[in-house]
């Protein structure tokens, strides 16, 4: 039961500035995810919530009780490390209990909460075992266990799935929405797979050299970027981006094809689309194909449209071959646009 | 089966033929002193030698019973003891703040602490003297080991900062977030991790100042250790007794410097395995 507040919190290391002033406000039970390139300034937000960095400015503060100047144990959170931290020298069963022994809790209650934990992550059978003995994908599990154990009020997870192999990230990914779901806490989760953010967060904060530029549910994040690098960054392949010239009060060009859009008084803008937001009709955008990649359940074809690389998802029965013209019309409504300067969308 | 080139071969057989000189070069006089100490005095001195000892251990137990050996042997442990426990209580922790912070002038200090090896304590050893009678601290048990902390304080510093680095910072966060004080997620999680290590480096203290000679020699006249009550009186005795004095003294530093090598080999950077 906690709510997170981190009001214009910004943190430097020496003349770099790693973060600038973010605000964010995190609801009791949400997921969110801190999404972004790495060297964004995610991991560094995460790490000052847990209190292993000291904010340069600003505040934070968990459950209306100002955090930013109490140590980590004082903060009523748990975190699962990238490397997980298991303890070599303790059994898996003293890693769980680590925190709850500290806590001072009696031994019945220990036990209790062990056996409970161990058996939510699958590892009552490892209880005796040392970290030496377990697979990466076990010691995973094990941490996140004695995260779980102690109850906290948040869950901070810093990249947890990054290092298992890419069938056991997935594995784990649904488990853990399950199991973070059923316990009721707050959970903050950073990562830099976007697919890891799409399917478990209720929110993601998207990042960029130092700052949120856009927090919202993954749909909306997704179908509705805020900014041109949101765009670029989600989706695989990312959204397509070609310049538009205004005409006229809300009408623009792009690349030959006369579209409306946002009625701003700039003359130059870009237009967005995703790759899959494009169909094959006699009014659209004209294109060369470049490359054609059956991909199963549809076919991925590159093109050069005006000049500039341009990728459309159309139906796996499409007969594409490099060099045969098409012509490419978004699907109404799915248009985006962006400031040329601000880089930031443009209602159209 | 392809030969190897002939001059890949020669580089080889100059490195074994090297390697082996280099052993022998430490080897032997161990070996020597070995059979001469338990060998009887009459073989000791007789000729032809016997390359097997006959395993008398009469030099050996009359050495021991000489005047003033159980002192020296006394005040070496007592003197070895108290520099251990100097270098491990100042240099873990200096050992530990170089692997954990960033701070100015980190690294002309790592620097500088092997400088300290570079000063010849000869040099120091008159000034030192000095001071030492000044102040009372001559001819003491606390003196030397003072000296003799001066001499592995750099070698406990250098070992404990690297069985430090050794251990992943994410534990002690880790220990940190549920619920440890910086004390104690170092008394609970990283002091178990490196009690081999720090007990290795407590030991190879422990040798620098059992074989530490001359300063044992220049600052003490009543309280001499081993070391210096050999280089003195063994001068003067039979032959025998030297090499019962020498094997008493070379023992415990070669199963001591055995017991921890892999730790050492790690200090010098050498894969740990």
């Amino acid at each position: 039961m906690a709510v997170i507040e981190i009001k214009s919190v910004a943190k430097s290391f020496g003349s770099f500035t790693a973060l600038h002033s973010v605000d964010l406000a995190i609801a009791d039970r949400e997921f969110m995810v801190l999404l972004g390139a790495s060297g964004c300034g995610k991991t560094t937000l995460l790490r000052m919530i847990a209190g292993l960095e000291t904010p340069s400015e600003g505040e934070i503060w968990i459950g209306g009780r100002r955090v930013d100047h109490l140590p980590p144990r004082e903060r009523g959170i748990a975190m699962v490390f990238q490397n997980y931290a298991v303890f070599p020298h303790l059994t898996v069963y003293e890693n769980i209990a680590f925190g709850l022994r500290m806590k001072k809790l009696p031994q019945a209650e220990v036990d209790r909460r062990v056996t409970r934990t161990a058996e939510l992550m699958h590892i009552e059978q490892l209880l005796k075992r040392y970290s030496g003995q377990l697979s990466g994908g076990q010691r995973q599990r094990v941490a996140v266990a004695r995260a779980l154990a102690m109850e906290p009020d948040v869950i901070l997870m810093d990249e947890p799935l990054s290092n298992l192999d890419a069938l056991l990230r997935l594995e784990m990914r649904a488990e853990l929405k399950g199991v973070l779901a059923a316990s009721k806490t707050t959970t903050i989760y950073v990562t830099h797979d976007q697919v890891e953010a799409m399917s478990l967060a209720d929110r993601i904060s998207v990042m960029h050299q130092g700052r949120i530029i856009q927090s919202a549910s993954p749909i909306e994040v997704y179908r509705d970027p805020a900014a041109r690098f949101v765009g670029s960054f989600i989706g695989n392949p990312p959204m397509n981006f070609l310049p538009a010239r205004r005409v006229g009060p809300g009408d623009w060009q792009v690349a030959g094809l006369a579209l409306s859009g946002p009625s701003t008084d700039a003359d130059e803008a870009d237009f967005a689309i995703r790759p899959e937001d494009l169909s094959l009709a006699d009014a659209g955008l004209p294109a060369e194909v470049r490359v054609v990649e059956p991909l199963g359940p549809h076919v991925l074809v590159t093109c050069d449209v005006a000049g500039h690389a341009f990728r459309a998802i159309l139906d796996n029965e499409t007969r594409a071959a490099p060099g045969d013209r098409l012509s490419l019309a978004p699907l109404p409504g799915r248009a985006r646009w962006f400031d040329r300067t601000t880089q930031r969308a443009l209602s159209a | 089966m392809t030969r190897e080139p002939a001059h890949r071969r020669r580089a080889r057989q100059l490195t074994m033929a090297l390697v082996i000189l280099l052993g022998a070069w430490v080897l032997v006089p161990i070996y020597l002193l070995v059979v001469n100490s338990l060998s009887s005095p009459a073989e000791v001195n007789g000729f032809p030698k016997s390359f097997v000892p006959s395993f008398d251990t009469g030099s050996l137990g009359f050495f021991l019973g000489f005047a003033g050996v159980t002192r020296a042997l006394l005040n070496s442990v007592l003197v070895a003891a108290l520099t251990m426990v100097l270098s491990i209580g100042l240099g873990a922790p200096a050992g530990y703040a170089l692997s954990r912070f960033e701070f100015p002038g980190k690294s002309s200090y790592r620097l500088l602490v092997l400088m300290t090896r570079a000063f010849p304590l000869p040099l120091l050893a008159l000034p030192l003297a000095v001071l030492f009678i000044r102040t009372g601290l001559d001819d003491s048990i606390l003196g030397l080991a003072l000296v003799h902390t001066s001499l592995a304080l750099p070698f406990a510093i250098l070992i404990t900062y690297s069985l430090f680095s050794g251990i992943p910072l994410e534990l002690e966060e880790a220990a940190w977030t549920l619920g440890c004080t910086r004390l104690q997620a170092f008394r609970k999680v990283i002091l178990p991790l490196v009690l081999p290590g720090i007990t290795a480096s407590a030991i190879f203290a422990f040798v620098i100042s059992w074989n530490e000679v001359f300063a044992a020699s220049v600052l003490t006249i009543q309280n001499r250790t081993l070391t210096a009550f050999l280089l003195q009186s063994l001068d003067v005795s039979p032959m025998p007794l030297k090499f019962a004095g020498g094997f008493v003294l070379v023992l415990p530093a070669l199963i001591f410097i055995f017991a921890v090598r892999r730790y050492l080999f790690a200090m010098w950077g050498i894969a740990n395995r």
